[in-house]
């Protein structure tokens, strides 16, 4: 990714979209294992430094934004305690200097009179407010990455269109990467450059938002897109039937067979690797490939 | 606040146990007479004016001696608590949030200490440290701990995969830090309440010890010695042991009350979840 780049990643509920972002932060559960690959940020491999070491990284250069606005704060120390403490972690200002970055982030995220509101505990505040205080402790520190898991899911419709155009113009101005985690491709239309679609954890299709929307290859990704409510007329949405397997019990072929209408014998019996049809974008797919 | 004084217990069991507390911090001044002082022509001398609660087998005055072992019951029964807490507060925490071995081998410790009949391994523990106010705290603390311990494991189970943890942890915070500022301030209330509880437990245990004469020795004014020596005196003076058993009866009854009215005012739904797992004996 590139700085100031938007990326999001797609898919619906299960298919291992949270998994890819704590796995990235390297937070994963115990019992799940990164199996392959390497997280790169500014040239290190994530993976394969010490847990001490990642720490350092952690809400410095890389951060993170919730779902759950409520659920992401400590009930039992005010917001601008959390936020100081992150600065205070990482650039080891005292505890003044700490306190009055705090509220400085909390300014820059549009917190209305953020002196005050800092001294707030989170149940003091309303759901849009919690969202700015949990995105300015997690901008706070200008980490080169951030990853924001369905940040707008916990809020109101019109909450969600001012908390998406307040992390659009903050990237801009601090030159931060996105990637954004999302079911709602509205959003993805609106603020990303690039998606990944991903199905049962893998990724089936990559591509610059312009050409997924105008031309999307994989059949899942085709049906994500008829069930985008567009427009008036009264047409029945289409869905997408069955659901994403377990991972316990995922088909030999491709896992999107199932459920896919293109499926053929060779879709059952054989995962088909990622292709670049067109240059930049990139789908794993027998059927709709070249 | 209007909660706190809608529940009775809460305001009955603060009442006492504040009454009981001052009692304690100002019996040289609310004594009437010294406490070692025999009286010999005055041995089970009735309640009365100048001897309120009568007076013992040496002619001292009753009411001073209660005033002067709540203090010893209260100094050891705080310093106890403070110390089981402590102890075991920091391998609940410990135990819970690394969990795998750390916590197989830190639970079955604790199991262990579970194992013995608790007053048996204090009266053991006396008996081996020697008498004196610090090492009856001492060997409370080694039998009173456990509880703790397996509570706070409990909550920090529940508290470690709240979501603002991993948030804590995605900002950089070390396991220390995420510990003690994000799991332990949560997990107050359990604490707050298992420890009110437990200062009658150890009232109890303490006046026990000194019941057995494992507690600090007479002339030492202990609630329990002086409940053990008066019932050898049960027809001369039977308020000696009356007047001991009910102080005890008293202290434990306010400090159980205290700790009830506070765990019906913090989270109730985490607080039965917890004590499910402490289940003990």
């Amino acid at each position: 990714m590139a700085a100031g780049e938007t990326l999001a990643i797609v898919g619906e509920s299960g298919c291992g979209k949270t998994m890819t972002a704590l796995a990235l932060m390297r937070l994963l559960p115990e019992g799940a294992e990164v199996a392959a690959g390497a997280v790169r940020l500014e040239g290190r491999n994530l993976l394969a430094l010490s847990e001490r070491a990642v720490e350092d990284l952690r809400g410095s250069r890389i951060a993170m934004v919730f779902q759950e606005p409520l659920t992401a704060l400590n009930p039992v120390m005010t917001v601008g305690a959390q936020i100081a403490e992150a600065v205070a972690r990482h650039r080891g200002l005292g505890r003044r200097a700490a306190w009055a970055a705090a509220v400085e982030a909390l300014g820059r995220v549009r917190m209305p009179d953020p002196a005050a509101r800092a001294r707030a505990f989170p149940h003091e505040l309303s759901g849009g407010m919690r969202q700015r205080a949990v995105i300015a402790m997690a901008l706070v520190n200008r980490p080169r990455v951030i990853l924001a898991d369905e940040p707008t899911t916990a809020l109101d419709v019109t909450i969600q269109a001012q908390i998406l155009g307040l992390v659009a113009g903050l990237q801009a101005e601090l030159g931060t990467a996105l990637v954004l985690i999302t079911h709602d491709l509205g959003v993805v239309a609106e603020v990303a450059d690039r998606v990944i679609v991903m199905y049962s954890g893998r990724k089936v299709e990559e591509a610059a938002v312009v050409g997924l929307f105008d031309a999307p290859l994989h059949p899942y990704t085709r049906g994500l897109m008829g069930a985008v409510p567009r427009g008036r007329g009264g047409a029945r949405l289409a869905d997408i039937p069955g659901t994403v397997p377990a991972p316990a019990a995922l088909p030999a072929g491709c896992a999107f067979a199932p459920r896919c209408p293109l499926a053929t014998a060779r879709c059952r019996a054989a995962r088909p690797p990622l292709t670049a049809p067109r240059p930049g974008h990139l789908v794993a797919c027998w059927e709709c490939g070249p | 606040m209007r909660r706190a004084l809608a529940s009775p217990s809460l305001v009955a069991g603060t009442a006492i146990a504040l009454a009981i507390v001052l009692l304690a911090l100002l019996a040289p001044l609310v004594a009437t007479h010294e406490v070692a002082a025999m009286d010999m022509r005055n041995r089970f001398a009735l309640p009365s004016a100048a001897h309120w609660l009568g007076t013992d087998n040496f002619g001292r005055d009753l009411w001073s001696r209660m005033v002067a072992g709540a203090r010893i019951s209260l100094a050891i029964a705080l310093a106890t608590t403070a110390g089981a807490a402590a102890i075991g507060t920091a391998v609940g925490l410990v135990a819970g949030y690394f969990g795998g071995w750390v916590d197989l081998l830190l639970m079955r410790i604790t199991d262990i200490f579970l194992g013995f009949p608790a007053i048996v391994l204090a009266l053991a523990l006396v008996a081996v440290l020697g008498p004196g106010v610090t090492n009856v705290a001492l060997s409370l603390v080694v039998v009173l701990w456990t509880e703790y311990a397996r509570v706070v494991r409990a909550a920090t189970l529940v508290l470690r995969e709240q979501t603002y943890v991993s948030a804590a942890r995605a900002l950089g915070a070390s396991p220390a830090r995420i510990l003690l500022r994000e799991i332990l301030p949560n997990a107050a209330g359990p604490i707050i309440v298992l420890a009110s509880l437990g200062l009658g437990t150890a009232v109890i245990a303490e006046s026990a010890l000194a019941f057995l004469g494992f507690g600090l020795p007479p002339p030492a004014p202990t609630w329990g010695w002086t409940l053990a020596y008066g019932t050898g005196f049960m027809r001369e003076a039977p308020w000696l042991s009356i007047v001991s058993g009910a102080a005890i009866m008293l202290t434990v009854l306010g400090f159980n009350l205290l700790g009830d009215g506070l765990r019906d005012l913090l989270d109730p739904r985490q607080l039965t979840r917890a004590a499910g797992a402490s289940k003990r004996n």
